[in-house]
């Protein structure tokens, strides 16, 4: 029984995946994805000088062929702290989407399988957290958290609950009155195992496709609080504060804002093209 | 719309309240005295419970739109932001404008010609635009349009022209997710039943699509219009503090900068219980221009008349 069904969900993600791979700009937007996250895997091979390398005879320079995307005004090689950048960027994106779906599935799960007032309770306080704009309530918890790599993907990971607690519910109430649950009701299984063997496998897909999405935007929003002086700080080489660094300086060294704006565009629009070409994949019906 | 206000000021004074250390010694420094420490803590109000000091604040805020003073400056936050409030309200609208003039038409291109190269195209801008981190955009305009061109101000506010950057590098995210939901919401519509028939009546096409499946497409776009609003206020936060224009936003940022927590927490509610004003203002309209709704409300009497 367990083998079956196990081979049978395999094949569900296999035509799933020919699926995606049939779309040349889900493809591309994939491989530009697994690129960057391997660029930041691999950034102290790649990077060609340590991100804190200070050279003050070469401030400023533009771009040459030793500094690829030319120095601050430190003479730090813009290059290279780009490239340790990705570090930050993509796991603050990943993990606090991450954390955020987790999170919101299980309080989604709970919501609309018990109803009543669990639900009622939790709806609420969904209602009112999504009330506030997501940067908003972002930059709120990120000022009462205090700056660093935690407590930003803290910061940013709430407007993701919100988000994972609503589909999850709706897709929930959707199949809360299938006969399947209702034979793993009658064989005795405990609800917890209900929730998360039987509920959640069967509401993941559009999670799934926002999630993709989401990650997009709380790099950019990762990115904007750093700009703002939260979020991550320098010295370290993240990308909206790299941006915030070189902003003063733009006349005489527009190298510094260009190069990381670069980079965050194209991780998120990678991330969001993909995202768009999962959701076609996971949803044919869709894409008449 | 009260209970919604009620609640997200409840939240954001008690996540505000969390905040480590206290303030009143941040605000004199690290050479201030005990006594001076404890003086600022009364003149603050710091001493009382949690209940107390939420109770004045929310009453306050629900009953005299009293958003306390400031404590860096000691003036009233209330009417600080609502003399920045046009600013930032008059950007967003700026927005709102450009999103429904652009993105609307990009949506019916995509919609009409669509898996054609239009739609191609008018979608690669919708996923573009949603893609740019407006800060980013907002400084790489100024780079080209103000300082290589010289053709308009890089901040401050002044005459309309004050306003073009700003509005432009916000507008994108805005006029992106407008096309792609008229675009989905149009192409469900143009498979409709009546549409068919508009089209075998022998109608052109373009009335077609602007009488018949445009008012129909446009009825759920309007939601996102609400919600569109709520991303602008927000985003007005950081493209003011570049541009510095003073409106709700860089105030906002002002605070964060010189710990001046009551202001943060003061614009963030305000900028809430704004954005709740216009999700209400919304849901009427929607119920204005939804022929179905109206119907609800129109008494069975005057049903008949228009029978």
């Amino acid at each position: 029984m367990e083998r079956s069904s196990k081979r049978k969900k395999q094949s569900e993600y296999l035509v799933v995946a020919r699926r995606l791979s049939k779309n040349p700009v889900a493809v591309i937007s994939f491989v530009v994805t697994v690129f960057l996250i391997l660029i930041a895997i691999f950034a102290p091979l790649i990077a060609p000088f340590p991100y804190d390398k200070q050279d003050l005879m070469h401030t400023r320079a533009a771009p040459s062929a030793q500094h690829l995307f030319g120095t601050d005004e430190l003479g730090r090689d813009v290059f290279s702290r780009v490239i340790w950048g990705s570090r930050y960027s993509l796991s603050i994106g990943i993990l606090a989407v991450l954390f955020g779906t987790v999170v919101g599935m299980f309080l989604g799960a709970f919501a609309g399988y018990f109803g009543g007032v669990t639900d009622d309770i939790i709806m609420r306080f969904i209602d009112i957290i999504q009330s506030i704009p997501g940067i908003l309530l972002a930059i709120t918890i990120s000022v009462v958290l205090g700056p660093g790599f935690f407590n930003t993907i803290l910061a940013l990971s709430i407007g993701g609950i919100a988000m994972g607690v609503r589909l999850t519910r709706a897709a929930i109430l959707n199949i809360r009155n299938q006969e399947y649950l209702e034979a793993a009701t009658s064989i005795n299984a405990s609800t917890s195992r209900i929730i998360t063997r039987h509920v959640l496998p069967n509401s993941f897909s559009p999670i799934l496709v926002s999630s993709t999405m989401s990650i997009g935007n709380v790099i950019m929003a990762a990115a904007m609080l750093s700009f703002i002086g939260l979020g991550i700080q320098p010295p370290t080489p993240e990308w909206g504060s790299m941006i915030a660094g070189g902003r003063s300086l733009i006349r005489s060294a527009p190298w510094m804002v260009t190069f990381p704006g670069i980079f965050i565009m194209l991780t998120v629009l990678a991330l969001n093209l993909f995202g768009d070409g999962l959701r076609d994949a996971l949803d044919p019906k869709l894409k008449k | 719309m009260i209970p919604v206000i009620m609640g997200v000021t409840i939240m954001i004074f008690t996540i505000m309240y969390l905040i480590p250390g206290d303030p009143a010694k941040m605000m004199l420094g690290p050479d201030s005295t005990p006594e001076q420490v404890a003086a600022k803590r009364q003149e603050l109000g710091l001493n009382d419970s949690y209940f107390v000091r939420l109770g004045n604040y929310v009453g306050g805020i629900v009953l005299h739109f009293d958003f306390g003073n400031s404590w860096v400056y000691h003036t009233p936050v209330t009417t600080e932001l609502l003399h920045r409030f046009p600013r930032t309200l008059t950007i967003a609208l700026i927005c709102i404008l450009l999103q429904i003039f652009i993105g609307t038409p990009l949506g019916i291109i995509a919609a009409v010609n669509h898996n054609g190269l239009g739609d191609r195209i008018s979608q690669f801008i919708a996923i573009f635009g949603v893609s740019l981190p407006n800060f980013w955009v907002a400084i790489m305009l100024v780079l080209f349009f103000s300082l290589e061109l010289r053709w308009l101000p890089p901040y401050g506010i002044g005459g309309i022209k004050y306003y073009i950057l700003p509005c432009i590098a916000l507008a994108f995210p805005g006029i992106a997710t407008q096309a792609r939901q008229t675009r989905s919401s149009m192409l469900e519509v143009i498979r409709s039943d009546y549409i068919t028939t508009a089209r075998a009546k022998g109608m052109s096409e373009n009335r077609v699509i602007l009488r018949h499946a445009l008012p129909n497409a446009l009825l759920p776009v309007v939601t996102i219009i609400g919600n569109g609003v709520g991303v602008l206020l927000a985003g007005a936060v950081v493209i003011e503090s570049i541009f510095s224009i003073p409106g709700v936003g860089s105030y906002l940022v002002g605070g964060i900068n010189t710990r001046d927590y009551a202001v943060v927490q003061s614009s963030v509610i305000f900028l809430a219980i704004a954005f709740a004003l216009v999700m209400l203002i919304v849901d009427l309209v929607y119920a204005l221009i939804d022929p179905r709704i109206k119907a609800r409300f129109v008494g069975k009497k005057k049903r008949k008349n228009y029978a």
